[in-house]
């Protein structure tokens, strides 16, 4: 006999210290709020011309005139997408769909996120070319060398993130935008990583961010594209668009209250990646903390153990709780290691990100800092090191 | 690539087939079967021991000496030990 199959709820999870906020961070709970009264409230189509309809627009554009004032944009300028990595592919390929009769190169670090490399991948493989412009030890470009490969020849458009999602490290936007513009050259702005978290970067053509990197819900992106730049639909046209009005409100209200808190958030999480930073130097031999160590996100923090296989730390450290990611390619689906972590020159292998949540606590801290260096020497000892 | 073939190593290591970090590790454990000035050589297949493998040297005070082909697939690594 079949049994229906029924919405699982997951029980007896055991409590975890959550430290991979730059893959998701908990909803925050002003998010959750608006989430459910939106449900309530903003469930209709919003471009349906009935009540319903008219109520969901205003609550629509509300979203957006938040997230757009927040994120440094207008509210015209702003539209939501079904995830942030939708946002990159649609923002850098409409963007070079543009710039076709100029050129169909398209520049970007060699440390972008994925979602970055793949789209501009793609345009290479219906005619486009690509240029990768390294970056130094910390993650950083050259903004000098950055500018001078982005107004080359041919090029359609280039792309620099504002943050890096894996080390944190802040990119010199700002710099390179200003000759960007002056060459006419649009520049995507990957800041799914820093939105939020740190003050908005100016200088975008295109910019492209995450809700979920914020505490808002999972499945919203945003795109903004400045006024007087030029970006064409790449794809079939899609007259009913994407409009998830509860995420979008949710997102808004998640943003606002991550930018309230930001300043006391900051300084507490800068403390707590600083003692993690120190004591991970301090306590574990063979070790190399990764990514510029001023220049960088609040919260977040990398680092490679010499002869320690990621995917056995990583899981070693999920046995005791501790909820960590890895750059390293054994706990990739591929067997490339992190092209961040090799385009740095640093250690590819037993690679831990640690990122804070807006609640993660001292103790959470301490206890993750006491535990790590018996688990690196466990893992050690094990290859008879 | 350059077109140097590079240092004859004292010591070759074979990690062909090993998934990282193993040659690493590999690396640590034979290093010390060669003299100062000596050249030791691993050859891998595993795409992260082209990172690595200078990481290693870098963060242990080595030379890095570079790499050559190996096989169609893998390449031989080499580190001279200058201390």
């Amino acid at each position: 006999m079949d049994e229906p199959v029924g919405v699982a709820s997951v029980v007896g999870v055991e409590e975890t210290v959550y430290l991979d906020a730059a893959t998701t961070e908990p909803l925050h709970p002003a998010a959750k709020e608006v989430l459910l009264a939106a449900y309530d409230d903003g469930w209709a189509d919003p471009r349906a011309l009935h009540q319903p309809g008219r109520r969901a627009a205003l609550l629509f554009d509300n979203a957006r005139e938040v997230v757009a004032h927040l994120l440094g944009a207008r509210h015209d300028e702003v539209t939501f997408t079904p995830s942030g990595t939708a946002a990159i592919q649609a923002g850098l390929a409409g963007a070079a769909a543009a710039r076709e009769r100029v050129g169909r190169v398209v520049v970007h670090s060699a440390v972008e996120h994925s979602a970055v490399l793949h789209t501009a991948a793609w345009l290479a493989g219906r005619g486009g070319e690509v240029r990768s412009v390294p970056v130094n030890a910390t993650g950083r470009v050259d903004p000098e060398k950055f500018a001078a490969e982005a107004t080359g020849p041919e090029v359609a458009v280039a792309c620099l993130q504002q943050a890096n999602h894996e080390v944190g490290t802040i990119q010199p936007v700002e710099d390179v935008a200003a000759i960007c513009h002056d060459a006419g050259v649009p520049l995507l702005v990957d800041a799914a990583a820093a939105a939020g978290r740190v003050e908005p970067t100016r200088g975008w053509s295109v910019l492209a961010a995450s809700a979920r990197k914020w505490g808002g819900p999972s499945g919203i992106g945003v795109l903004a594209v400045r006024k007087g730049v030029r970006w064409r639909q790449p794809w079939p046209d899609d007259e009913r668009g994407y409009v998830n009005v509860p995420g979008a409100l949710a997102a808004a209200a998640a943003l606002q209250a991550v930018v309230a808190e930001r300043a006391e958030t900051t300084r507490r999480q800068s403390e707590l990646v600083d003692r993690i930073r120190t004591e991970v130097a301090a306590t574990i031999p063979d070790v190399e903390v990764v990514g510029d160590p001023d220049r960088r996100l609040p919260h977040l923090v990398t680092f490679s153990c010499l002869n320690v296989d990621g995917e056995a730390l990583v899981t070693e450290l999920a046995r005791r709780g501790f909820g960590v990611a890895s750059g390293s390619a054994c706990t990739a689906s591929t067997l490339e290691p992190s092209h961040v972590l090799a385009a740095m020159g640093a250690l590819t292998h037993g690679n831990v990100r640690v990122s804070l949540t807006r609640d993660t606590t001292e103790d959470e801290v301490e206890r993750f800092v006491a535990q790590l260096p018996e688990v690196v020497t466990q893992q050690r000892a094990r290859v008879g090191l | 690539m350059s077109a140097e073939p590079g240092p004859e190593p004292a010591l070759v290591v074979d990690c062909t087939g090993m998934r990282c970090p193993r040659p690493i590790i590999e690396l640590s454990k034979r290093f010390g079967e060669i003299e100062i000035g000596q050249v030791i050589g691993v050859v891998a297949d595993d795409p992260a021991a082209r990172a690595d493998v200078p990481a290693w040297c870098r963060m242990r005070d080595q030379e890095y000496a570079g790499e050559r082909p190996a096989t169609d697939d893998a390449a031989l690594y080499l580190v001279r030990r200058i201390s």
